[in-house]
């Protein structure tokens, strides 16, 4: 897996801005030897020593001191121009473009749509290696913040406003990244995955993504369909070519190839799926999903049906 | 004082005066001697509760996955933090500093209006127990100090604690302009005979642009705090996104008074700073007329650099342009201080005093967290980096590393000036020592932190994201060094009152006025205001083989003055 790291940049924008930051660095620990050095030696050099006269009464050197008005005029209007020049790169602006990704963050999860197809998905982002993306965010609920290190420029979800910003990853993999602006209870589990993958397996992902489940197979799958649709699930939750059409919580139509539950809490597999639907307040306190009442048998039909949501 | 009475009669202190006597004589006190040592003990007070909130956040973030405290307890602790910090204790400390030596330091006998004075104060101290209280009325505010919109609506957080937050930031804030406007009538009116603008003491300088800054950046908060409190209690609409306010109006409101708020906290501590570090390396100060003259220039440039808080919102690039390069520019008047600050102690005899060391300290980590400031500036770093640790890492080098390291050094500097006895160097040292490491280690790994992809604001992380457990730790850990050192700081300011050395009235030979009456001061400040015919109206005295002339004061010579 990946650190999500600025430093280690995985796409041309995040490598752009690893390549500003390197430079302000230098600049800066260069400037912060000078003054520690500076401190330091003075400490060492000038500390009373008995006997000490009076120093030399000096009250300024007007020439030093434009000196040192002047220097570090010209190291930050330096700084200035290497950030104007990196932030067109990063950010050129996208005229007609239309986004290929339009997501919405919600208290605490993030939604995905690919308008060109409209595939749907939730918390694992797709995109095809290789090549930038422009994607539009925004937010059904409070500020959110989308934060994917190694792979784009972070950008606010501000509701009632579309940001845009680019995004792309050089190969194939899986980048992490979360929310980064406080949005209430669960802001730390608010993790986002994107998977990057070459052009024509991003192509099945997304043609997958459109199909409609199949119908349950086993009789116990079919048990756990009518518990999912006369339960409040289907409130909340959307399972395309079914009654259920709730746009609350994310889309679960293909639940089960998603590498994670609630945003990166738990992983996903059956066991840890019957734990969530049944207590998800105990793991992740606060999230909009009331915990359940289910006999037995229920929530082992369930989950049965919800495995087959491929 | 004659000397023998001196050694016959207990020694002059606090404790020994009779016009301070009793609780009545301080609750009912417009004596801004008083006022300033109670904004100190407030600050002091909310200061243990925002240092407890600080060990709770470290022991839940010291592991992965911790379930120590609730997410909902998390956001409360955090949220009060900061708010603590910055209104309950970094305000009440400079404003108490400020309004206490104000007047001593120009000559005058107390603040141009003491009963307003008074005034500040109480709200200040009521309005923080109302935002405690919010504990007991069910919840406190969890909505960060920053309370972003819309999350600070009733439609998230339905409980009453951003009700009392809102109430309380009013009442501290309304304090705060009419101390700033208590501060500036002092200065400008009630200087002593000699005390020109030229001469005037550059801890008096920066606290009078301070006092301008309050002026001008607490009302923006104040009316958005109205507008949130009209949103919650009366259905309007300024920052419902649902129903067509804007969540970025809030955020323009806030910070146009947030940053301003950062340097009202830090401009009186350069003043400190540019006390302290003359008087104990026995110069005068370098550059007196730059360290004045930039202030002015961080005070203009802190109003137009708000929006550096939000370039990751959308704004556009030609937005970011400006307020990146008004936030880079603010650079150069720093570095300005910052080298007259070497520039003084260059040559120098330099005493170092626990005071000092603090000075020198706050030099190195101020810079850190100045550079970082920088950086930040840098649009697209900001692009990775706001909202990170590493941002945690910044603030906190700026204001612990920064601010408070200053005020310590104010404070070792003028408690004998206060109190009539030293603060222990013994344990002085120790504290030092212990401070340096204990902060150094909480929050230098936090930079690394944020450049490992950890958020801010989160009340855990995952297990499986490499190195953040150990940085964690070794965070967590050097947190309970830096509060160990803190703890000696208290018992030192309480067993110092009872136990320290005799001061007397001028103990570390300074050369401001307040140096020239008793320590502590009798209730009238001066029996008599030495003449000022130059910027160091006691060196005279100590130094007559070579005297201060008013020429090389930065003065027109030849002008008489009594």
């Amino acid at each position: 897996m990946n650190i999500p790291s600025p430093l280690i940049p995985a796409s041309s924008q995040a490598r752009d801005l690893d390549q500003l930051f390197q430079v302000v660095l230098i600049i800066s620990v260069a400037i912060f030897l000078v003054v520690a050095g500076l401190v330091i030696y003075n400490a060492f050099r000038y500390r009373q020593r008995p006997g000490d006269a009076l120093p030399k009464q000096d009250h300024g050197n007007h020439r030093l001191e434009i000196a040192w008005t002047i220097v570090p005029l010209i190291i930050v209007t330096v700084m200035f121009l290497l950030s104007v020049r990196t932030m067109h790169l990063v950010d050129p602006l996208p005229l007609d473009r239309k986004p290929d990704i339009d997501i919405v963050a919600h208290q605490w999860w993030w939604e995905a749509h690919y308008p060109a197809t409209g595939a749907v998905t939730a918390n694992e982002i797709h995109i095809p290696a290789g090549k930038k993306l422009l994607f539009r965010i925004t937010s059904a609920d409070v500020v959110h913040d989308f934060w994917v290190p190694q792979l784009a420029q972070k950008i606010d979800a501000v509701p009632g406003q579309m940001n845009v910003a680019w995004i792309s990853a050089d190969r194939p993999g899986v980048y992490l990244g979360a929310c980064a602006e406080y949005c209430g209870a669960e802001h730390a589990w608010m993790r986002v995955r994107v998977v990057a993958q070459p052009q024509a397996e991003f192509e099945r992902w997304q043609q997958h993504q459109l199909r409609l489940p199949a119908a349950p197979t086993s009789e116990q799958a079919s048990r756990g369909f009518h518990v999912f649709m006369n339960r409040p699930c289907s409130n909340c939750h959307r399972i395309a070519g079914t009654p259920a059409q709730g746009r609350i919580g994310p889309d679960l139509t293909h639940l089960g190839s998603r590498k994670t539950l609630a945003a990166g809490v738990l992983a996903n597999n059956p066991g840890n799926l019957a734990a969530w639907v049944t207590v998800p307040q105990q793991y992740k306190p606060g999230s909009n999903m009331p915990n359940f009442q289910f006999d037995p048998q229920q929530l082992k039909d369930l989950i049965a049906y919800l495995k087959e949501l491929k | 004082m004659n000397p023998e009475l001196q050694a016959s009669a207990p020694p002059r202190s606090i404790l020994t005066i009779p016009e301070y006597r009793g609780l009545l004589s301080w609750v009912s006190s417009v004596d801004h001697k008083q006022i300033g040592i109670m904004y100190l003990l407030g600050a002091l007070f909310f200061f243990v509760f925002a240092l407890t909130e600080a060990l709770l956040i470290r022991a839940q973030l010291a592991v992965p996955e911790n379930t120590l405290l609730s997410p909902e307890l998390y956001n409360q602790i955090f949220t009060m933090h900061g708010t603590t910090m910055v209104f309950l204790v970094g305000m009440p400390l400079i404003l108490g500093l400020s309004v206490y030596f104000t007047p001593l330091m120009i000559g005058a006998r107390d603040m141009a209006f003491p009963r307003l004075n008074a005034f500040g104060f109480w709200v200040f101290l009521f309005g923080g127990f109302l935002l405690y209280f919010s504990f007991l009325a069910g919840s406190a505010p969890l909505a960060g100090w920053f309370a972003y919109a819309p999350l600070n609506e009733k439609a998230y957080l339905f409980n009453t604690g951003q009700d009392y937050w809102v109430i309380a930031l009013l009442l501290t804030g309304a304090g705060t302009i009419a101390t700033a406007i208590n501060i500036i009538v002092t200065v400008f009116t009630l200087r002593a005979p000699g005390m020109t603008f030229q001469r005037l003491p550059l801890f008096v300088w920066m606290t009078m642009i301070n006092a301008f800054l309050m002026l001008f950046a607490m009302p923006a908060l104040n009316t958005a705090l109205v507008m949130l409190f009209a949103d919650r209690q009366l259905d309007a609409l300024f920052f419902q996104t649902g129903q067509g306010g804007s969540a970025l109006l809030w955020r323009h409101y806030f910070w146009f008074f947030g940053h301003p708020e950062v340097y009202i906290l830090i401009l009186p501590v350069f003043g400190i700073i540019s006390e302290v570090i003359p008087v104990f390396s026995r110069k005068p100060i370098y550059g007196y007329g730059f360290l004045a003259g930039s202030t002015v220039a961080i005070a203009f440039l802190s109003f137009a650099v708000w929006a550096h808080h939000m370039f990751a919102t959308g704004l556009g690039l030609p937005v970011y342009y400006v307020f990146a390069g008004a936030s880079m520019l603010i650079a150069v008047p720093t570095g300005i201080k910052i080298f007259n600050w070497i520039a003084t102690m260059w040559g120098g005899s330099i005493r170092f005093t626990t005071s000092m060391l603090f000075a020198t300290a706050f030099l190195i980590q101020f810079t850190i967290g100045g550079l970082s400031g920088v950086a930040f500036a840098a649009v697209p770093i900001d692009w990775q980096l706001t909202d990170s640790y590493f941002v945690v890492a910044h603030f906190h080098y700026t204001l612990l590393g920064g601010m408070l390291f200053g005020i310590i050094a104010g404070i070792y500097y003028w408690y004998p000036k206060m109190t009539g006895r030293m603060l222990s160097e013994k344990w002085g040292r120790i504290h030092f020592w212990l401070m340096v490491v204990g902060f150094n280690g909480t929050f230098f790994v936090m930079h690394l932190m944020g450049l490992f992809g950890m958020p801010r604001r989160v009340f855990t992380y995952p297990a499986d994201m490499p190195y953040l457990g150990s940085m964690n730790l070794l965070s967590s850990c050097s947190a309970l060094v830096l509060v160990l050192s803190l703890l000696i700081f208290i018992g030192n300011l309480a067993v110092s009152l009872y136990r320290g050395e005799p001061a007397g009235d001028n103990p570390w030979e300074g050369w401001s006025l307040e140096w020239a009456t008793a320590s502590p001061p009798p209730p009238e400040n001066f029996e008599r205001v030495p003449r000022i015919r130059n910027r160091r109206p006691l060196w005279d005295r100590q130094h007559p083989d070579q005297p201060e002339s008013p020429l090389e004061a930065g003065h027109g010579a030849g002008e008489v003055l009594s």
